[in-house]
């Protein structure tokens, strides 16, 4: 290892880098924008959802329980005197759900005989929307229910919930972690494994290797520059994180760079290990995109939960490094700098990225033969 | 005279395809050796050897002391090497490319000042060093990857096929750059396409299907020639009918044209009885003429190709109305504020060679591309078969077939679908279509290969299949770009047979090239140098031009340098992308 | 009989067929998405463990931890002896819940007060977190109801019915959807990489040279990305009838309208990347190009999350994007009844897409064909 050899190609790589706007744009812009996106665009929190109200009765219980919902505040309830409307305004999808009070609701409420029954109906096309808001719309109910009971008053349960670490239940919150993981994934691993395979496509590999530097040097060039221009990234991200969507850094800066310094090294990793097996930019790009980025969206459980998966796509999760950046992430952000929660994340890409330069270097030719 | 590299029994296979078998050489420092042979024949794999990024199967190599397979470190610590495709960061400016390589071979910060200054002023490339590799001229690249590769003084100095591509003026420097380093100790190993290049070096290793045919100075390769190299003047009639039948003669190994004139090869036994009675036909005289490095090279390598192209035997001619097939008149481009081409104006005759030529990114390409299409001009017109390329394009193109430099095949088809591909864009169909697909591979032996993909033809044959897939549609003009660069002496005259046979059919032919001889092949040559039309003659007339009593005998190459350099003061330097 | 252009296309598609690359991602790719994320993608939440901590001895908070340990989305109910234990369970994400009934929780009960229940959730997995509140708070209200009707008679009841998909099985949602999403990537990768690479590699000049007009350029380009999306969704929508069983609901009308509308949705996404692969000079810039449309597109789709939850400029932001609109169509025409006029509605900002970006395309290839 020569340190003078290493640093000339790094600032090489530094220069060919910044003379290709895609790169900054890459690195600077892209963070923001995702992050922007997520904070924005990717949200659970179901606010101002729009249901139908049919009210076929005109009794004192009917119009009470139809003020009832139409004083709740996430509610944006339309009522109707017909079913027939909203059942169009379902499909149409201007409706999530919609419930009918029915005309008998008075006669069965005074009854003993027969139970008050309402309806909810939901647009299940929309399966999360229609689990929440019928779950809603019954609670409504439900507690309605509580209120009634001539002067005795019926007793109820009264679910409190309280979210740590995020009092104030914001999906950007959680969302925030998911989103640097995309941009340093890119960077990582489908930039990195696309410049190598350049270098191998126009053929400065060659003359490379004919020089002293030595295989481990050149890969070590690559690696680098993109290090650091990861950590700019993420650097970049924290900043918006907090600044602009005003989500907490509990944790020390020092610990969110030490995680995404870790996280670099599986990611690195698998880039160079793509070059090393496709050696034009197209395929390792494509190969890149699906065995990198596709799976830090979709399995890295920032969206969709791992628990609930099946357990052969559970063990599979196993071995993407996002997974353990995005949990640690959450950590850094929401909860602080807890080791005994971080440990066995930093652990496991540690040794995912351990795996990944082992098999590179298992695999790397310094020839052309 | 120390011994630089050490080869000794080196063999390298691939699978079953075997690359080199037991080759043994002294290659001695101080000197500039040359390495030559056709296509496949080894050159790249011994080069890859011999700058320990391969290692043999068989035998050992030791460059300046080092071996290759147990201290490529050290082997890498001694040389400079410059591959095929030079490995300059197009993306990089002069200055940082070379600082780039000073650090990779740790020169220190005083010996680099020194090896810069001396370096830059060696390729006249001071004036440029913030510009971008990339928006070099291709001369200028080469001095740049030359530069690279010798900036710490290495021992051994390993250069790829340098010269492809590159103009004769900048070619010249390029010698003169490396014959200086050799003169000072250094063992330099220079492998090219160019016989002209490999006779002024000091010894000669001649590769022929992985093996080594001939070691030794080129002199003494080309004397054992003596006596047999001809030339024919005073041709009355077609030089090119008369190559042709010359060619099938029996007792005659070689021939091309050089100008006006024949340059003939023969077997042992002087001019036979055919041949006199053939010349005497045309009025024609025969002379002895000294032996060239080429004549020898194609003689020890079995001789050169017959004369009869069976495409051109079997094609029927190619008819159109008009006398002018390509005229252009003001032809003009600007990028920006950059004139590449400044009121270009000349005719083409039906049925002529028409060379284009001129130094490296001085308008010739430019010219070349809006002739034929790729760009539109600015200002001016051009013409083929007297249609407007602006206004008539898709009638215009029907009538030009085209060959690029690179021999743009499409590496995803087979031979096969290449050879649908291009019959179908220009419009053939049904059954004319399947016999012309059917003459091709017949004409060019292609039959055995239509399901191979292009990219693993021989050289040979992905030239001859780019031919094929240009003239399916019987263009009345066919465009060449460079169509024999980097390509061995052997091919190249196989494919001028191809040439000189479609031109007798009819055929108009535009040419680009960096090969003199080549250029010798044309009727008419123009002189193309910064961004204007500087001559238009034969290539004998050019030649007459530059004669002196100093130079009573100017090849093509020495009019070529001082008709440049008449103009230029520094020709390359000039130049801008 | 064929035109130019009918080689020119012809020769894009033997080219697709005969890369290695390109097999991989139009057959492999698609198929091994489609089971992963058909299970991986769920919104469901299933296999959540809880901690309960009960100080409470009576009826009503065992009934309620029963109920819990009996609810299809319980793995395991973990009895924490003290609230510190508690919280070091939930920040080594242990647990996602916590359920800590006060001392008097039955009591109060009893006595017609009301009784709370204190629910902890790990924030980091706020997502999860909110599904799984909404499930308990099911089973609160149920509890709750019955408690309301103590007295005599049956209790009351909410009737919830989810119509066109009654078990509200999320990949009823999903497997459709992603007949959508993945045809996008091949065909934009095809799209945006394929002028970009035809440069780098020379044959782009071939084509100029020919008789073949930049129309017929463009058109050879587009169509193998469109046949390229038009074969992944194929292939997802068999998957998604025949593998997953997922009713189709639309008769003949509603399936010719859905392939037409996947036409033009495809043809949309090639326009798009044959803009970016225009504009660009390196498959590198090519390729992240596409990722800067791409993401923004999956993302205020819906597919991820509801367009609804969406801040307002971001839905109307979403109504450029071709993506959300074949998702309208696709979901409508698995399990609703979309009339003619619903699919319009969303055809139309795609075919302008589309028709827009071929444009300012050509424009692009025109003016580099200088």
């Amino acid at each position: 290892m020569n340190g003078r050899r290493l640093r000339a190609m790094i600032r090489k790589e530094a220069w060919q880098a910044m003379r290709d706007p895609s790169t900054l744009l890459a690195t600077f812009l892209f963070p923001p924008l995702l992050l922007f996106l997520f904070a924005y665009g990717v949200s659970l929190d179901v606010k101002d959802v729009r249901i139908g109200l049919v009210l076929e009765s005109d009794g004192p219980h009917a119009r009470e329980l139809a003020a009832a919902y139409q004083a709740t505040p996430w509610l944006e309830v339309k009522p109707v005197r017909h079913g027939k409307q909203l059942e169009r305004d379902l499909v149409t999808g201007k409706l999530a759900a919609y419930v009918v009070i029915p005309q008998d609701f008075d006669a069965a409420m005074e009854s003993s005989l027969r139970a008050a029954q309402v309806q909810i109906i939901t647009d299940g096309s929309q399966p999360n929307s229609a689990n929440f808001t019928a779950s809603y719309a019954r609670g409504v109910f439900g507690n309605w229910l509580a209120q009634q009971g001539d002067g005795a008053a019926a007793p109820r349960i009264q679910l409190q919930q309280r979210f740590w670490f995020n009092p104030e239940l914001e999906s950007r919150q959680v969302l925030a972690p998911g989103a640097i993981a995309m941009v340093m994934t890119m960077i990582g691993t489908i930039l990195t494994a696309m410049v190598i395979a350049r270098e191998w496509e126009r053929g400065t590999m060659e003359a490379l290797l004919a020089t002293p530097a030595s295989i481990t040097e050149v890969l070590l060039s690559k690696l680098l520059p993109y290090f650091v221009l990861g950590m700019l990234a993420i650097l970049a991200c924290a900043f918006c994180v907090v600044v602009i969507f005003s989500v907490p850094l509990r944790g020390s800066l020092a610990m969110l760079l030490l995680t995404g310094a870790i996280f670099l090294i599986p990611a690195l990793g698998q880039g160079l290990f793509i070059s090393t097996l496709f050696r034009s930019q197209f395929d390792a790009g494509e190969v890149a995109l699906l065995t990198s980025f596709l799976p830090a969206i979709m399995l890295s459980g920032f969206v969709f939960e791992i628990e609930s998966m099946p357990q052969p796509v559970q063990w599979l999760t196993h071995v993407i490094p996002a997974r353990y950046f995005i949990e640690a992430l959450q950590t850094v952000f929401l909860v602080g700098d807890s080791w005994r929660s971080l440990w066995p994340d930093l652990l496991a890409l540690l040794l995912l990225g351990g795996l990944l330069f082992a098999l590179t270097f298992a695999k790397s030719q310094i020839r052309l033969d | 005279m120390t011994v630089g590299i050490e080869l000794e029994e080196v063999g390298k296979r691939f699978g079953e395809c075997e690359a080199l078998s037991a080759v043994s050489a002294h290659i001695k420092s101080g000197e500039v050796t040359g390495l030559v042979g056709p296509d496949g024949a080894g050159k790249t794999t011994l080069m890859r050897i011999m700058a320990a990024l391969m290692t043999p199967t068989s035998g050992r190599a030791r460059v300046a002391g080092a071996d290759v397979q147990d201290d490529a470190a050290g082997v890498h610590s001694l040389i400079g090497y410059m591959p095929q495709r030079f490995g300059l960061y197009e993306d990089l400016s002069v200055r940082q490319n070379l600082n780039l390589y000073a650090d990779l071979r740790g020169l220190g910060e005083a010996q680099r000042r020194a090896s810069h200054d001396r370096l830059l002023e060696f390729t006249g490339l001071a004036p440029f060093t913030g510009r971008l590799a990339g928006a070099l001229s291709g001369g200028m690249k080469q001095k740049l990857g030359l530069a690279c590769a010798m900036l710490a003084a290495p021992r051994v100095l390993l250069l790829d096929e340098p010269s492809v591509g590159v103009d004769p003026v900048s070619r010249r420097e390029l010698w003169r750059m490396v014959g200086e380093l050799a003169g000072d100790g250094m063992t330099v190993v220079w492998s090219t396409a160019y016989l002209d290049e490999a006779e002024r070096c000091d010894e000669v290793l001649l590769l022929n299907h992985g093996r080594l045919i001939y070691s030794g100075q080129p002199a003494q390769l080309t004397a054992t020639l003596a006596g047999r190299s001809y030339l024919v003047t005073d041709i009355q009639g077609d030089r090119r009918r008369l190559l042709t039948q010359v060619l099938e003669l029996e007792g005659v190994r070689d021939g091309v044209i050089q100008g006006a004139a024949l340059r003939l090869v023969l077997a042992g036994a002087g001019p036979s009885n055919a041949l006199r009675n053939l010349l005497a036909d045309y009025r024609a005289k025969l002379q002895a003429a000294p032996p060239r490095f080429e004549d020898a090279f194609v003689d020890l390598l079995g001789g050169g190709p017959g004369g009869l192209s069976v495409l051109a035997e079997k094609m029927d001619d190619v008819t159109g109305t008009g006398e002018i097939t390509v005229r252009c008149r003001q032809l003009s481009k600007r990028f920006g504020r950059f004139t590449a081409a400044d009121s270009v104006s000349f005719a083409v005759r039906r049925g002529e060679i028409f060379g284009l030529l001129g130094p490296n990114g001085a308008g010739k390409s430019t010219t070349f591309k809006m002739l034929c299409g790729l760009l539109k001009p600015s200002a001016g017109s051009a013409e083929v078969v007297g249609l407007d390329l602006r206004h008539a394009a898709p009638a215009a193109k029907r009538q030009l077939g085209y060959m690029a430099q690179k021999f743009s095949l499409f590496g995803l088809l087979s031979v096969r679908q290449n050879l649908d591909f291009f019959s179908g864009v220009y419009g053939l169909q049904g059954e004319q279509r399947q016999r012309r697909i059917e003459e091709m591979s017949e004409f060019f032996d292609l039959s055995p290969y239509l399901g191979q993909s292009p990219e693993l033809l021989p050289l040979g044959f992905k030239q001859r299949l780019a031919l094929a897939c240009a003239l399916m549609h019987r263009p009345q003009v066919l465009f060449l770009d460079e169509p024999t660069s980097g390509v061995d002496p052997i091919t190249r005259r196989e494919f001028w047979t191809h040439i000189t046979g479609l031109v007798q059919r009819g055929v108009t032919v535009m040419v680009t090239t960096h090969f003199m001889d080549e250029a010798e092949y044309c009727d008419r040559v123009a002189l193309v140098n910064r961004a204007r039309l500087m001559a238009l003659d034969t290539p004998d007339a050019l030649k007459a031009r530059v004669a002196s009593p100093q130079l009573p005998n100017p090849t093509m190459e020495d009019a070529f340098v001082h008709l440049v350099a008449a103009e230029n003061v520094l020709p390359d330097a000039e130049v801008a992308a | 009989m064929r035109s130019p252009l009918g080689f020119t296309i012809a020769r894009e598609f033997v080219s697709m067929a005969r890369d290695p690359g390109m097999r991989r991602m139009l057959l492999a790719a698609p198929l091994l998405q489609v089971l992963v994320f058909s299970y991986a993608a769920t919104m469901e939440v299933q296999n959540v463990k809880l901690a309960v901590i009960n100080q409470d001895s009576g009826r009503w908070s065992r009934e309620l931890v029963l109920r819990l340990e009996a609810a299809a989305f319980v793995d395991q109910v973990i009895h924490a002896p003290s609230t510190t234990a508690l919280a070091d369970l939930i920040e080594r994400r242990q647990v996602l819940l916590a359920v800590h009934f006060q001392p008097d929780f039955s009591r109060r009960i009893e006595a017609g007060q009301s009784g709370p229940v204190q629910l902890l959730f790990d924030g980091r997995r706020a997502n999860a977190g909110q599904i799984v509140f909404s499930y308990i708070r099911n089973i609160a209200a149920g509890l709750q109801m019955e408690l309301a009707a103590t007295g005599a008679g049956p209790p009351p009841a909410a009737l919830v019915r989810h119509w066109f998909n009654p078990n509200l099985e999320y990949r009823w949602f999903l497997v459709p959807a992603l007949v959508a999403t993945l045809a996008m990537v091949p065909t934009m990768l095809i799209s945006a990489l394929g002028v970009a690479r035809d440069r780098e590699l020379g044959t782009f000049d071939q084509l100029v040279v020919s008789p073949v007009t930049t129309l017929d350029i463009i058109l050879s380009k587009l169509l193998p990305a469109v046949f390229a999306g038009m074969l992944s969704g194929l292939m997802v929508f068999l998957l998604a009838i025949f593998a997953f069983r997922i009713n189709f609901h639309g008769g003949p009308l509603t399936l010719l309208l859905l392939f037409f509308s996947q036409l033009t949705f495809v043809f949309t996404l090639s326009g798009l990347g044959l803009t970016i692969s225009a504009a660009c000079n390196t498959q590198q810039q090519a390729l992240l190009g596409l990722f800067f449309l791409t993401i923004p597109m999956m993302i205020t789709s819906g597919f991820l999350t509801p367009v609804e939850n969406m801040p307002v400029f971001l839905q109307y932001l979403a109504e450029l994007n071709p993506l959300k609109h074949f998702l309208v169509i696709v979901l409508g025409s698995f399990f609703k009844d979309m009339s003619a006029a619903e699919f319009f509605s969303n055809l139309w900002p795609m075919l302008l897409i589309s028709v827009l970006s071929v444009s300012i395309a050509a424009q692009i290839v025109r003016w580099r064909v200088q």
